[in-house]
């Protein structure tokens, strides 16, 4: 702390106060009002907090806040403080403010929102960078994906000393991280083509096999892979393998899990050692929390667009458990709701369905063109007053989310 | 690894499903019959995601029902005032017979069993409605699926069969389509799938022989005359509908509300848009609707349509919201259609409901 600059410490501590002031009234975690605000007294803090530190970034369209949290999980391994937005505040505020929180952290792991990949990565040389996956995404507000990957690639190609560990069964991020000098690919796997049939290189429509994808016009194809997700195990980097067995649900999740452990072997943290941590982590800022109400295990899962959706499918405990779907359109969610239509709900059929939100209607015109039985419902309680058996699973996009964990008591 | 959940290729022999192998299928509409026979190559794929085997929506039928007339009027009049009915192939609605699938939430379950007796049109391959849908690995970034599963449904309930494909951007254009779809996409796919339709030719040609298109957004400036690229430059575009569009200063981003040319009989227009083009209509087409809320063409209206060409910014989907709409182009394809059954519209209804009373608030 005492090597930074005069104005640097007084914005960091403006910074933390407001943060307090924040928390304390209620008003949020302090995250982003605290970074703001010493943003504005020192508008280089991000840099300044950020030098001399071993720096992470991580970003993609799904899974940032999951796979942050394992990789400070898989970091801790090596007996020094991580610094991190654990709670999900991925904006250059942020940003600041984790670290500002944590002043003699050596590491920092930092989710980072898509958007603003370029400039953080020009703000904190980052040691690291992790690119999980890009797929469709609150259209409305969020740059189209293409164009993101476009602007990844310019600002990979300048990354000196960075390694980037990217997912090399997605296309577009293998190819926006083909640009970068050094890369450690992983075979994370994808769910979610809807946004990959063409080639980013050439646009060519994309060949795929179970080897993987390549472009039969110009041979862009996926790149060989030192980490391997295979089932319920991962390869690491000398072949060894391991079942990962942790405590988080889905492939999804196992697939966060792999790129996790190999961003901690790269800073020196042995897979015996961090995969022991990954797998206490049980629940992520509300994401996978389990909670009683009335009686019945509540499960709560966050699902923000169709790619997210099929993953939350997936972790969905068996029919017949009943699941509520909720809905809403606020900015953070993005207001367009056509992105229904991007997913397949027909694998809800045979279990009940209770819908929510503030467009569930647009989600009952959704579900009734799948065939599948649906009931409204005013909210989680009403959900689960329905509930005959033990158990309800509750899927919600942003904001629905939020409030459903709100009226569950902020659940964690 | 790569495990797959999205789309994937019908099997051959899977000969019960909704494919159309372009290459042997139909004859051209050209008379140049079965030019690609035998040409090997891969098949488009059949609708739906995981369940390639699976139509879209068993078609049940129930009793005859007298039911309230449906959005606008029996025979579609065409864009251009022409009377448009009678589609290539004649889909008759047979009367008596109200048609419903699994629309009410309580009784889906169970309609899958029912018997299929009393299906009005045999299972004739010719008598089917033949949608097809463009290029979705290169434009389908706003839920465009929406406007394809309406549009099946709302025919499947009046039973009509419906064959859908997902053309792929790798695959020639059959040209004996009914309706064509094309929906939105970024920039670069919106380029490549201009320049592709337009070496192929088909749906150019599909077009001229009376064919229904339907294009939403990026859709909608390729079937177009000339649309603006990633930098604002020149990209020619189908010429199927006299539009030419540019790139705007600012993005119009937001729900829209518009009202239909009065000769389409379709009700007030709800869609969300999202978009920085701009559209001049030239002579020979006109506005699909004129603008209450939102940006649309830039110019005041929405859309526009010729013949049985419709291109509009909406999504929403647009189909989704606005049923009328559906039925207009449904109409176009196969002539007059018979009233649905109030309760397989009535969320359709709320949601337009709700939607243009939220933006009335």
């Amino acid at each position: 702390m005492s090597k930074l600059p005069l104005r640097a410490r007084l914005a960091t501590s403006i910074s933390g106060a407001a943060g307090r002031v924040s928390r304390l009234t209620g008003r949020g975690d302090g995250s982003v009002i605290g970074g703001v605000l010493g943003l504005r007294v020192e508008p280089d803090l991000l840099r300044l907090l950020a030098t001399g530190r071993q720096v992470v970034l991580v970003t993609g369209t799904n899974g940032k806040t999951t796979t942050t949290r394992l990789i400070t999980a898989g970091i801790g391994a090596l007996g020094q403080e991580v610094a991190s937005n654990a709670f999900g505040a991925n904006m250059e505020a942020g940003l600041a403010s984790a670290l500002g929180r944590a002043p003699d952290a050596p590491y920092a792991v930092l989710e980072t929102d898509e958007r603003y990949l370029p400039a953080v990565i020009k703000a904190t040389s980052p040691r690291v960078v992790v690119l999980l996956n890009l797929s469709r995404d609150q259209m409305d507000r969020a740059a189209e994906i293409w164009l993101t990957a476009r602007r990844w690639r310019a600002a990979l190609a300048d990354a000196s000393g960075c390694m980037v560990i990217a997912n090399a069964d997605d296309p577009l991020i293998a190819w926006a991280a083909s640009a970068a000098p050094q890369v450690t690919w992983v075979a994370a796997g994808q769910r979610w083509h809807e946004d990959s049939w063409c080639c980013p290189e050439c646009g060519s429509h994309l060949q795929r096999d179970e080897l993987g994808w390549r472009c039969g016009e110009c041979g862009f194809a996926r790149p060989a892979t030192r980490w391997v997700l295979s089932g319920d195990s991962v390869i690491d980097d000398s072949g060894q393998v391991r079942e990962l067995r942790l405590a988080l649900p889905g492939q999804a999740n196992r697939s966060n899990a792999v790129v996790a452990l190999a961003v901690a072997a790269h800073f020196g943290a042995p897979v015996d050692q961090a995969l022991p941590r990954l797998r206490e982590v049980k629940s992520v800022a509300g994401r996978y929390t389990q909670v009683q109400r009335q009686g019945r295990l509540v499960r709560l899962l966050l699902a923000k667009n169709p790619a997210g959706w099929l993953e939350a499918f997936d972790v969905l405990a068996p029919s017949p458990v009943p699941v509520l779907l909720a809905v809403n359109a606020q900015t953070p969610d993005g207001k367009d709701t056509s992105w229904l239509w991007d997913v397949d709900y027909r694998v809800l059929r045979g279990r009940p369905v209770y819908v929510a939100g503030e467009r569930r209607i647009d989600l009952a015109v959704r579900l009734e063109a799948d065939q599948v039985p649906f009931e409204l419902v005013d909210g989680i309680d009403a959900a689960v007053s329905r509930v005959f058996g033990e158990e309800l699973d509750v899927i919600g996009n942003y904001t629905a989310f939020q409030q459903i964990r709100a009226a569950l008591g902020r659940a964690d | 690894m790569t495990d797959s959940v999205g789309r994937h290729a019908a099997a051959p022999e899977s000969a019960e499903t909704l494919i159309i192998p372009a290459q042997q299928g139909w004859p051209d509409r050209d008379g140049t019959a079965g030019d690609r026979t035998g040409e090997p190559g891969p098949r488009p794929r059949a609708v739906g995601r995981h369940a390639s085997r699976e139509p879209l929506f068993p078609v049940l039928p129930e009793n005859g029902e007298a039911a309230p007339a449906s959005y606008g009027a029996p025979y579609g009049a065409s864009c251009d005032g022409s009377n448009g009915h009678g589609g290539s192939n004649g889909h008759g609605t047979p009367s008596g017979n109200s048609i419903r699938g699994g629309a009410r939430a309580e009784e889906v379950g169970d309609v899958a069993a029912r018997p299929e007796a009393h299906r009005p049109s045999a299972a004739r391959r010719d008598s089917r409605l033949r949608l097809v849908w463009v290029y979705p690995d290169l434009l389908s970034t706003y839920g465009d699926r929406g406007n394809l599963l309406v549009l099946s449904r709302r025919a499947q309930l009046r039973g009509i069969e419906v064959e859908a494909i997902e053309l792929n951007s790798d695959q020639p254009v059959p040209t004996q389509g009914d309706i064509y779809l094309l929906g939105g996409g970024e920039d670069l796919p919106q380029i490549l799938a201009a320049n592709r339709l337009r070496s192929d030719g088909g749906l150019a040609r599909a077009a001229g022989a009376g064919a229904v298109v339907f294009a939403v957004c990026a859709g909608y400036q390729v079937i177009g005359d000339r649309f603006g690229g990633v930098e604002g430059e020149t990209v020619a575009g189908l010429g199927i509908l006299d539009i030419s569009s540019g790139r705007g200063d600012r993005r119009g981003v937001g729900e829209l509300v518009a009202d239909a040319d009065p000769a389409l009989s379709v009700p007030r227009l709800t869609g969300f848009e999202n978009h920085q083009g701009v559209t001049r209509i030239g002579s020979s087409a006109r506005p699909l609707a004129q603008i209450s809320l939102g940006v649309g063409n830039g110019d005041g209206t929405e859309g526009a349509c010729s013949g049985k060409v419709l291109g509009t910014y909406m999504h929403g989907p647009a189909l989704v919201r606005n049923p009328g709409l559906a039925d207009l182009l449904l109409r176009w394809a196969t002539g007059p259609l018979s009233p649905l059954n109030p309760a397989d519209e009535d969320w359709a209804a709320q949601l337009r409901a709700e939607r243009l009373a939220a933006v009335e608030r």
